[in-house]
């Protein structure tokens, strides 16, 4: 039947040669890739001293970003947990009092914001979601730990440092 | 003989001993190294700068390990493997000539510890009695797995013992003396009377034949079919722990060493290298030259082992058979011939 893909190919089993049916010489050549391998730089990185490097859309630990006066952009409005496919993230909502003007942007603002980074899938909908810039996942790599509990980022984990001035 | 030779024997002995048992130790070691080079991998390199330190480990795993012989098993037999696989492979450098006399003051020192003029037929002896550590080993175990390692480990050796013998013949009709000592002695140098004087250049066929036995002999990639880890577990050392484990990893590396030291001495010169007598040292230097190049043929041909380990894959046990009785033992009956006419041509 004609082929349609025209993609077919015929093969022919030729009967193997002398030199084929002796072995020792693609046995040589067998050696001589190896041996080729022997010399080549080793491709293995001897982890915790030297560091893979991550690509640049690399989705780490989140991290709750500050404006450039070191205010805390977030709002809770929610729409991060709402949007959180693995439902890792919760939030209290909690309103500025005066003179804290300094510490929040908006009046509104997350009284307690946690991630489980158990559940977190690191899918970046949350970064997506955010109207107010305030969520990035642009740390490393979540550590391990002992405890689930541990697990639970809060605020003091998330929050990225306060500028100095 | 005087208290010094015996006391010179018995320091010879001694050294050759913890020779056999250091190279076999960073044996281990090299194959793990030079697997992972050829993997494009870095292999061991924790315990100590560069990992030298890791066959120490290893050992010292292997002693505390907990020793586990199986309630089914034959007691007795289960320890007389391991016991017998070890001895076999130690007593092989007996007759090995490392170099030649070396004179220290009054006394002359023979590299060798005993020079019979049977010694390829005694290193043919001990090879053949190898086979009994692994037989007893697996059939002790009372394991299937086991079983069937030693059963193809038994066939696989007498298989190849016939085409290794074979190919030996054809040396000795060159040679025409089965002392190793004084085949050593007869490939002096490199070059004399218009042809190399190593045998490899007198008997390439013989050499191939040779060192595919020699392979198979050593249970190593391609014909490790009696440890077999794909189909057979461990192979004959499934239900082995601890030490009577490190025994037989031991033997295997001591018999790669052993089985080099005689392809060398057979048919790369021994302890002969090119222009060895035109440097214009003296003997002793010669003589210590000599022991520095034997143990250079010697790493050589186990790194090729290796080499060979990570190139080519296992054989299928049939495939196996085919080619010790329907290949290699034509091959060697007519090397035999082809050397004989020619022997009989040059005279």
């Amino acid at each position: 039947m004609e082929s349609l893909s025209n993609k077919r190919k015929v093969i022919e089993s030729k009967p193997l040669n002398f030199w084929e049916r002796i072995y020792l010489p693609s046995i040589m050549q067998g050696l001589a890739i190896t041996m080729k391998h022997f010399f080549k730089k080793p491709v293995t990185i001897s982890y915790p001293e030297e560091q893979r490097e991550f690509s640049e859309n690399f989705r780490g630990m989140h991290s709750l970003k500050r404006d450039e006066d070191g205010r805390e952009r977030c709002t809770a409005c929610g729409l991060c947990a709402l949007s959180c496919p693995a439902e890792a993230i919760t939030m209290i909502a909690g309103e500025r009092q005066k003179g804290e003007e300094h510490l929040y942007r908006e009046e509104k603002y997350a009284a307690v914001y946690e991630i489980n980074m158990l559940r977190c899938i690191f899918c970046g909908l949350c970064e997506e979601a955010c109207p107010k810039e305030a969520i990035y996942l642009d740390g490393p790599v979540v550590p391990s730990e002992f405890l689930r509990k541990d697990f639970i980022y809060g605020k003091d984990k998330l929050v990225e440092a306060p500028l100095n001035q | 003989m005087g208290t010094a030779d015996i006391v010179i024997k018995f320091v010879l002995i001694v050294i050759i001993f913890s020779i056999s048992l250091v190279i076999a130790m960073y044996s281990t070691y090299a194959e793990r190294k030079i697997a992972a080079f050829f993997q494009d991998r870095l292999g061991p390199n924790r315990a100590g700068p560069f990992g030298i330190l890791q066959p120490l480990a290893d050992g010292a795993k292997m002693f505390l390990k907990e020793e586990i012989i199986p309630t089914n098993a034959s007691g007795f037999l289960f320890i007389v493997g391991p016991s017998i696989a070890i001895l076999t492979a130690c007593i092989g450098s007996a007759v090995i000539p490392w170099g030649q006399k070396l004179t220290i003051g009054s006394h002359i020192v023979d590299l060798q510890v005993t020079d019979i003029n049977v010694g390829i037929l005694y290193i043919f002896g001990v090879v053949s009695l190898g086979v009994y550590g692994v037989m007893i080993g697996g059939w002790a175990s009372n394991n299937k797995y086991s079983l069937l390692g030693a059963i193809r480990a038994a066939s696989q050796n007498i298989s190849y013992e016939i085409s290794m013998g074979l190919s030996i013949i054809a040396l000795l009709m060159v040679t025409g003396t089965l002392s190793l000592r004084e085949i050593a002695e007869q490939q002096r140098g490199f070059w004399s009377h218009g042809w190399f004087t190593w045998n490899v250049f007198k008997q390439p066929l013989g050499f191939i034949l040779f060192i595919i036995c020699a392979f198979a002999e050593t249970n190593r990639t391609p014909f490790d079919l009696p440890e077999c880890e794909t189909e057979l577990v461990g192979g004959y050392h499934t239900e082995y722990s601890s030490m009577k484990l490190g025994f037989y990893l031991f033997a295997e590396y001591i018999n790669m060493f052993i089985s080099g030291a005689v392809m060398a001495t057979l048919y790369f010169g021994g302890y002969n290298f090119p222009f060895m007598h035109h440097l214009g040292l003296s003997e002793n230097w010669v003589t210590i030259l000599g022991v520095v190049a034997l143990f250079a043929k010697i790493f050589f041909f186990i790194f090729f082992f290796m080499w060979v380990r990570w190139t080519v894959p296992r054989f299928r046990y049939d495939q196996l058979m085919d080619l010790g009785w329907k290949s290699l033992i034509p091959l060697a009956i007519a090397n035999i011939i082809i050397t004989g006419v020619v022997i009989t041509f040059l005279k």
